[in-house]
């Protein structure tokens, strides 16, 4: 009986295998994801799912502010309307100008708590239509963050679901758990200062150096599409004030097998 | 040719009645005067079988149990008779206004649209009701008897040409609206139907009543013919609603708005426009000052009053009457007028309705109208300042921007510049501190050394500047000040972390100013 079930199975596959890929396999849900447009990012995450939670977790002045505005230019650029929950009304508009964020497609809500924050967000979601949703909790104190109910992270994931929406959360310490499907933690690493100096001795002429931008430290912390594989370094450009100097970025992973690779950019 | 008049029964009742449609099958009464003396201006067929007549005390009427008496609204009939003509326009180009209570359409051209006339009268019928009345509609060849037969047969009647006199006949002669005077000369002589009338010899008619007789035996027979008198279409969409008693509540006030809406968008459907905005406006009784006093009656020659304006500008033309109620809830909820309110006047700003062809490979973008009822309720939670789009200034003053309104965007038709945003590398980002701290600096040669703000201290290990700026030395806000950036080790001041501690220091780089001006440190934000 087993034999001619199996025999009429493959049959059966063999019939439809022009027509349909895989008759008795599960389908497997393509998630469509959308670039950070800084490619180390993309190469370690494969893009910002859409109709799912990303959480970047990081401390002070780890990055997080600049992959949120390499996302907002990038959707954007492709014509999205974008909406920004600022938890502390931090958001600079000349960093996002520079970042070439269309400020006209982006939604600034500017908040003072973090219940403003949690209801704005559920409105957003409600409203529908954006591309990318952002909840910038990153500034506020972590131990009110820690307090949000799980089902409140979970209600925000199901709110997206089968849309195409990106809700990104930002934050200092990771609290969406498992209702993220993609999480990102950044770590800060010593800034550049130019002239460039290995030394971290306090300069006596503080006049003739520049602040040269920063090392973003990324690791992939969770991932629905792949596994956690570990970190890759990559390092911030130019400052926002500044002019704009031949720069250099660096691309180094944590393997120690790896070799090094340096690509010049002006 | 042929004309369709539209007759409204009873006019000054039905235009009460229109925004209260619940007494529309109850005995009503009007009153009309000052009191003690307001008196009895028009009564529908229910009151008049109870035994109220016109003429009758506002006291004498009450003595009846099941009546409901309203004060006559020059305003409603203002508004009922702008809904009869954009009933007429929305058929026809041709109307005249014949009175405050009829028009006439010219329905030539109308057959391939509408159908047979018998069609469009049932039709314009139909479309009465959706605005609030109930009509009178009669179709024929000669504009004069398509008006008398209005005002004389109920419902809708179709005369067909030749058959004007024979139709006439059984109407009284108060359908033409006579003087007083002929009117007691026609009951003395027995004249009291458009036969009789018709019978009698034109030229003894002339003698006894002049021009006007001859007219009226005109009228009786169907013969007389004159041309429609066009009246210029206007674009004018206002309700309004005299309130007997103050509204304080938020609750009834919107069941109210609502019900002004639904009237106001269903003339905007007749015309085909849209609102583009709408302009809302409350007179307020400040001589209800506490609870226990009985409010002032409207009219009141002494009553003060003072007037709560709103306008709400719409981001694309609509017309869905529930969606426009949210938004105005949502509006007087963030800021409701502190008095009691006795006359409502809403108005719609007309706009061609919006029209979008959507793509199939092009972005998404937020409908319209939830995006505007989005905002709103965001404008309610956070501020209507704190809402909206930044745009920078043209300005060298740090942090110069100011919020704009946030528009769905436009151009998502053009094809999105994708390749530039690739080619473009990441920039360090800068958080600003609203409204800066204030700060604590150690310096040491000149140069920051320690620093500490809120809750925090640290040893700045590596700083660049001081940059000056400054700008609009001519104002009051001027501005003066010395930048830094700094990278500081922090510590929470809160713990004290021994000298053997494997944590590491809190790490950060930050903008940190000296204000000439204020003669004090701050924190202007920090990178991330």
């Amino acid at each position: 009986m087993a034999g001619k079930v199996a025999a009429l199975r493959s049959q059966l596959e063999t019939a439809l295998a022009g027509r349909v890929p895989a008759p008795f396999a599960p389908c497997r849900v393509q998630i469509e994801t959308v670039p950070f447009n800084i490619p180390e990012i993309d190469q370690l995450t494969s893009g910002l799912p859409r109709g799912g939670l990303t959480e970047i977790s990081g401390t002070l002045s780890s990055g997080r502010a600049a992959l949120l505005l390499s996302a907002f230019a990038s959707q954007t650029a492709r014509g999205h309307a974008c909406a920004l929950v600022d938890g502390r009304d931090t958001f600079d508009p000349y960093s996002a100008a520079a970042a070439n964020v269309n400020l006209e497609r982006l939604l600034w809500v500017r908040c003072r708590n973090l219940d403003q924050c949690l209801q704005a967000t559920d409105l957003l979601l409600q409203g529908g239509g954006f591309g990318l949703i952002a909840l910038d909790l990153s500034v506020l104190p972590p131990k009110t963050v820690r307090y949000v109910p799980l089902n409140v992270w979970f209600r925000f994931r199901r709110a997206v679901e089968n849309t195409s929406t990106i809700l990104l959360l930002l934050d200092q310490e990771s609290n969406a758990g498992t209702c993220a499907s993609l999480a990102l933690r950044l770590g800060f690493a010593p800034s550049r200062w130019a002239p460039q100096t290995q030394q971290m001795s306090f300069p006596r002429n503080s006049c003739a150096c520049l602040f040269d931008g920063s090392q973003i430290q990324v690791e992939l912390a969770r991932s629905r599409q792949k596994s956690s594989s570990g970190g890759h370094k990559i390092q911030s450009l130019e400052r926002v004030n500044g002019t704009s100097p031949a720069t250099h970025f660096r691309t180094k992973p944590n393997w120690s097998d790896c070799s090094e690779r340096v690509i010049k950019t002006k | 040719m042929a004309f369709a008049s539209i007759y409204v029964p009873d006019f000054s009742i039905q235009a009460v009645v229109r925004n209260e449609p619940s007494l529309r099958h109850q005995p009503i009464a009007l009153v009309e005067g000052s009191p003690p003396l307001e008196k009895v201006t028009a009564v529908n067929q229910a009151a008049r079988q109870l035994g109220l007549s016109l003429g009758m005390t506002k006291s004498q009427a009450r003595q009846f149990i099941s009546i409901a008496i309203r004060p006559r609204s020059c305003a409603q009939e203002q508004a009922a008779h702008a809904a009869l003509l954009d009933l007429g326009w929305s058929m026809s180009p041709r109307v005249e206004d014949t009175a405050a209570d009829s028009i006439v359409l010219d329905l030539t051209g109308l057959a391939s649209l509408f159908g047979s006339e018998e069609t469009i009268a049932h039709l314009l019928a139909q479309r009465a009701c959706g605005l609030g009345l109930i009509v009178h509609v009669a179709v024929s060849s000669n504009l004069e008897v398509a008006m008398h037969a209005a005002r004389g047969f109920p419902g809708v009647t179709v005369i067909q040409p030749g058959e004007e006199s024979t139709r006439l006949a059984p109407l009284p002669i108060q359908v033409f609206s006579p003087s007083a005077e002929i009117d007691e000369t026609f009951e003395r002589w027995g004249v009291r139907t458009c036969k009789t009338l018709a019978k009698l010899p034109l030229l003894d008619l002339s003698e006894r009543l002049g021009q006007q007789g001859i007219q009226l035996h005109q009228w009786a027979k169907g013969a007389s013919v004159r041309s429609l008198i066009l009246a210029e279409p206007e674009l004018r969409f206002e309700e309004e609603m005299a309130l007997e008693y103050a509204v304080e509540e938020l609750e009834p006030l919107s069941f109210l708005l609502g019900r002004l809406l639904d009237q106001l968008c269903a003339r905007l459907s007749a015309r085909c426009v849209s609102a583009s905005a709408i302009r809302l406006r409350f007179a307020l009784d400040h001589s209800y000052e506490n609870e226990s006093s009985l409010p002032l009656p409207n009219g009141h020659s002494d009553e003060k009053r003072s007037y709560y304006k709103k306008l709400l500008t719409l981001p694309v033309p609509m017309r869905d009457s529930k969606m426009l109620l949210r938004l105005l809830r949502l509006h007087l909820q963030s800021d409701p007028p502190r008095v009691p309110i006795v006359h409502i006047f809403l108005a719609a700003d007309p706009a061609a309705p919006r029209v979008r062809q959507e793509g199939l490979f092009l972005p998404s973008a937020p409908d319209p109208e939830k995006l505007e009822l989005t905002i709103a309720r965001l404008s309610n939670l956070v501020g209507e300042s704190n809402v909206g789009s930044p745009r920078l200034m043209d300005s060298h003053r740090p942090d110069a921007f100011e919020m704009t309104r946030f528009l769905p965007p436009q151009n998502a038709l053009q094809a999105p510049a994708i390749g530039a945003s690739r080619d473009r590398m990441p920039v360090a980002a800068f958080r600003v501190f609203r409204p800066a701290p204030r700060a604590k600096v150690t310096l040491r040669e000149g140069l920051p050394s320690h620093i500490s703000f809120a809750d925090l201290y640290g040893k700045v290990v590596a700083a660049s500047g001081p940059w000056r700026t400054s700008g609009e030395w001519w104002r009051e806000d001027a501005w003066h000040r010395e930048e830094w950036d700094i990278e500081i080790h922090r510590h929470s001041a809160s713990s004290a972390q021994p000298a053997n501690s494997s944590l590491e220091p809190k790490k950060g780089v930050y903008r940190i100013f000296y204000d000439a001006m204020r003669q004090a440190w701050f924190v202007a934000g920090m990178y991330d």
